[in-house]
C-alpha cells in the first residue's frame, strides 16, 4: 500500500533555502506559464504572418511560408528542441551564437525552449490562418479591392477580422497543445512543471503525490486557457453570423 | 467614360473567357450586358475595375488604362462603384461601418464626415433604421441596397453591377431594382450585368448581348428588343421573355 503523505508539500525542501516542496511546484508552474506565454506570442505573430503569406499572390512569399510549414511540421518536436539548444548556437550567424552562449545557463534553456515551441506551434497556426482566410468567400476579397483598398488593407480590414474569428476554436486547442508540449523542455533541463515533478519524486520519494499535483496543475492551467478563449470567442461574436444571436 | 477595345482573356489552362470584346459606355449612359451563363459577361465587367486581368486589348476608365501596370488600381477602383451578386458586405462590421470604412481609410475623410454621408445614403435606400445592425441580420434585398449605398458613399464616377438581383428571393428583387432605376434616372453612368429585361426596357440606353466570350450584339435598347440581329440573341430573348 502507498503511504499517502500530502503534508510533504509543506515540508522544507532539501537545500536549506527555506523553500517548501510546494514552492518547488509553484516555481515549475510559473516557468511553464512563462515559457508557454512567450512561445504563444511568437507562434501567433509569426504564424499569422506566414498564414497570410500562404494565401498571398506572390510566388516568393508562398514558397517561403510553405517551406517553413513543411519543415517545422515534419520534424519531431523533441528533435527540434535539441536542434535549437545544441546545434543552433553553433551555426547561428551574426554573432547570435556567441550572444546566446554568454547568457546565464537558465536563460539559455528558456530562450531555446521558447523559440522551439514558438516556431513549432507557429507552423500549425500558419495552416489555421490560411484555412481561415480560404474559408471566406472569394467575393470578400474582391469587394475589399473594389472599394479601393490596397491588398494589405483588404487583409487588414476585410479578410483577417473574419478569418481570426472563425479560427478561434482551433486556436484554443493549439494554445492548450502548446502548454502540454512545453513539458519536452524538461529534457534539456528547463525547470518547468514536469521537470519539478520529477525533482520532487527524487527528493521526497512520494511519486503519487508529486505527479498528481503536477497533473492537476496542467489540467487547471489548460482549463483556464479554454475558459479565457471561450470568453474571447463570445466577445468577438458577430451578430447574425454563425450562431451570433438573432435578428 | 468606359472604353473597352479588343479585350481578350485567356486563362492559363487555355480557356478563353473573352474574345476581342469592344464596347463603350458614355457618361450618363446605362448599358445592360446580358447573355447565357458562362458567356463571359461577369468576367468582362470585372475587367473594367481590374478585378480580373486580361491578356489582350485595352480598357480605359475616365481616360485611365486599367491594364497598364503603372496604373494605381486602388485609386481607380475607389472611383468606380461595384455591386456584387452575393452582396459581399463585410459581416463583422455594422451597416454604418460598412459604409464608412473605405471613406475613411481610402478617401481620407474624417469619421464625422463619413458617418454623415453614410447616414444620408442609408436614408436614400430606405434603410436608415438599420445603421447599427450587422449584415447577417438583414434580408438579402436589404443587404443589396446597403451594398449599393456603400458604393455610392465613395462618390463614384460610374457604377458596375454584377448580377445584383440573381441571388435574391423574387419578392426582394424589385426593392433593389427600384434603387437602380432611380440611380439611372439621376444620370449615373452604369454598366449592369443582369437578366432583368424589365429593368433594361425601362432605363437602359443600350443592350450588349454576349455568348461564348464574344459580344454578339451591341445595340440601342429599342433595336435590340425590336428585333435582335443574331439567332443566338433571338433564342435567348424568346427563352427569358416567354413567361
Amino acid at each position: 500500500m502507498h503511504n499517502w503523505r500530502w503534508e510533504v508539500f509543506l515540508e522544507p525542501a532539501q537545500g536549506g533555502s527555506g523553500a517548501t516542496y510546494l514552492d518547488w511546484v509553484l516555481v515549475g508552474l510559473r516557468m511553464t506559464a512563462a515559457v508557454s506565454l512567450c512561445s504563444w506570442v511568437i507562434a501567433l505573430l509569426w504564424g499569422s504572418l506566414m498564414g497570410i503569406f500562404r494565401t498571398y499572390p506572390s510566388k516568393l512569399l508562398y514558397g517561403l511560408s510553405t517551406a517553413y510549414v513543411e519543415v517545422f511540421r515534419n520534424i519531431p518536436l523533441l528533435v527540434q528542441l535539441f536542434l535549437w539548444y545544441f546545434v543552433a548556437p553553433e551555426v547561428a550567424p551574426l554573432g547570435l551564437g556567441a550572444w546566446f552562449k554568454q547568457l546565464h545557463p537558465n536563460l539559455q534553456l528558456f530562450v531555446a525552449s521558447m523559440l522551439c515551441l514558438g516556431f513549432f506551434t507557429g507552423a500549425r497556426i500558419t495552416e489555421q490562418v490560411r484555412a481561415g482566410i480560404e474559408s471566406l468567400s472569394r467575393g470578400q476579397k474582391a469587394a475589399g479591392l473594389a472599394m479601393g483598398f490596397t491588398l494589405p488593407q483588404t487583409y487588414r480590414h476585410v479578410l483577417l477580422p473574419m478569418a481570426f474569428r472563425i479560427i478561434i476554436p482551433p486556436l484554443s486547442s493549439e494554445c492548450v497543445n502548446l502548454v502540454k508540449n512545453s513539458a519536452v523542455a524538461s529534457t534539456i533541463g528547463l525547470m518547468e512543471l514536469a521537470y519539478q515533478g520529477r525533482q520532487l519524486v527524487d527528493y521526497t520519494a512520494q511519486s503519487y503525490e508529486s505527479f498528481i499535483a503536477v497533473t492537476a496543475l496542467y489540467v487547471a492551467l489548460n482549463l483556464l486557457i479554454l475558459l479565457f478563449m471561450r470568453w474571447v470567442e463570445k466577445k468577438a461574436r458577430v451578430p447574425g453570423f454563425m450562431g451570433g444571436g438573432g435578428r | 467614360m468606359i472604353t473597352i477595345r479588343n479585350v481578350s482573356k485567356i486563362y492559363p489552362n487555355g480557356f478563353q473567357a473573352l474574345r476581342e470584346c469592344s464596347t463603350q459606355v458614355e457618361k450618363g449612359e446605362v448599358i445592360v450586358v446580358c447573355g447565357p451563363s458562362g458567356s463571359g459577361k461577369s468576367t468582362l465587367i470585372k475587367c473594367v475595375n481590374g478585378l480580373e486581368d486580361f491578356q489582350q486589348g485595352e480598357i480605359l476608365v475616365d481616360g485611365t488604362s486599367v491594364g497598364d501596370p503603372k496604373t494605381n488600381l486602388p485609386r481607380l477602383r475607389s472611383r468606380v462603384g461595384m455591386v456584387f451578386q452575393h452582396f459581399e458586405l463585410f459581416p463583422h462590421m455594422s451597416i454604418l461601418e460598412n459604409l464608412t470604412v473605405a471613406q475613411v481609410k481610402v478617401l481620407g475623410r474624417s469619421q464625422d464626415e463619413a458617418t454623415e454621408r453614410g447616414h444620408k445614403l442609408l436614408e436614400r435606400v430606405g434603410l436608415k433604421a438599420q445603421a447599427p445592425k450587422h449584415p447577417g441580420q438583414l434580408s438579402g434585398g436589404q443587404q443589396q441596397r446597403v451594398a449599393i449605398a456603400r458604393a455610392l458613399c465613395m462618390d463614384p464616377i460610374c457604377m458596375l453591377f454584377d448580377e445584383p438581383t440573381s441571388a435574391l428571393d423574387p419578392e426582394m428583387i424589385n426593392e433593389v431594382l427600384d434603387v437602380m432605376v432611380e440611380l439611372a434616372q439621376e444620370g449615373m453612368t452604369m454598366m449592369c450585368v443582369t437578366h432583368e429585361m424589365g429593368f433594361a426596357r425601362k432605363v437602359a440606353h443600350r443592350v450588349v448581348f454576349m455568348d461564348e466570350g464574344r459580344i454578339l450584339e451591341d445595340a440601342k435598347k429599342d433595336e435590340f428588343f425590336g428585333g435582335a440581329r443574331t439567332d443566338r440573341a433571338k433564342l435567348f430573348l424568346s427563352k427569358i421573355l416567354s413567361h
